[in-house]
């Protein structure tokens, strides 16, 4: 199967680059990162606050199955261009990873598909490599055990 | 064996990134390697040992000379260490792809 997500993460570098095709028109995917109620779905995580607008900010809190706060994180958002572009910063409180500045470019593809492209840039690489790590720590894992709990009930 | 030594810890400093480099192209001694860098040579001494006990590098006597080879099978783990995440990332969209797609047939 052809992998639809592609990450570029060059050794010794800060930065990162993930790159997906969507089968969605570009107005759906770019509502996927504007409409609270529905990146709480698929992210995972409550929206406590999100402000989408140059100067505007954000606030996610994301818990575990048993409803314990595994982890909040939030940013400040510096360009919001509809169907084109955001612009923020994206820290986890109480980490030491640092602050992440983040820009998203969404490109039409054609009438129905549409590409996501997310550049990442961490204070160091050392900072980057440890986020890289994280999908075996425990916070993650426990955001995509409670997206499986939901998807599971759904059934 | 030394837990402290990390592989990711070990190519986060720039000289011993430059090490490797140098020595993905050919094998080398550590004199040859040391006469790169402006570094005192027990500094670069030290970056050897490191990337030795990480298995980045590998050591060859021949004759007189210790000789330096890159570890290519260590050298794919690290590109390895990224597909958990991608996979996550992976996740993430076909999550919101599939509510997207929903969401447009509701429309």
């Amino acid at each position: 199967m052809e992998r639809k997500t592609k990450i570029n993460a060059e050794d010794g570098k800060q930065e990162l680059v993930i790159t997906r095709e969507f089968d969605l028109p570009l107005e759906l995917l770019f509502k996927a990162y504007e409409d609270p109620e529905i990146i709480e779905q698929w992210m995972g995580t409550k929206v406590l606050k999100l402000e989408s607008k140059k100067h505007g900010s954000y606030r996610f809190e994301t818990s575990d199955a048993k409803g314990n706060v595994a982890f909040r994180a939030n940013g400040a958002i510096h360009e919001f261009i509809p169907n084109k572009k955001i612009t923020r910063t994206f820290e986890m409180e109480g980490t030491p990873f640092g602050v992440q500045l983040e820009v998203y470019e969404f490109e039409q593809l054609t009438d129905d598909t549409s590409k996501l492209n997310m550049h990442v840039i961490y204070e160091s690489v050392a900072q980057r490599d440890q986020v890289l790590k994280l999908p075996f720590a425990q916070g993650i894992n426990m955001a995509h055990n409670r997206i499986e709990d939901i998807v599971s009930k759904l059934k | 064996m030394n837990l402290r030594r990390d592989v990711f810890q070990a190519i986060a400093d720039p000289t011993r990134r430059a090490i490797l480099l140098l020595v993905a192209s050919q094998s080398l001694t550590a004199g040859a390697i040391a006469s790169n860098f402006d570094t005192a040579r027990p500094t670069v001494s030290k970056h050897l040992q490191i990337l030795t006990e990480c298995e980045l590098l590998s050591q060859e006597q021949n004759g007189r000379e210790i000789y330096y080879h890159i570890n290519a099978k260590k050298m794919k783990d690290i590109a390895d260490f990224i597909e958990p995440f991608r996979k996550m990332w992976d996740n993430r969209f076909n999550k919101l792809e599939s509510i997207m797609k929903k969401y447009k047939s509701k429309k």
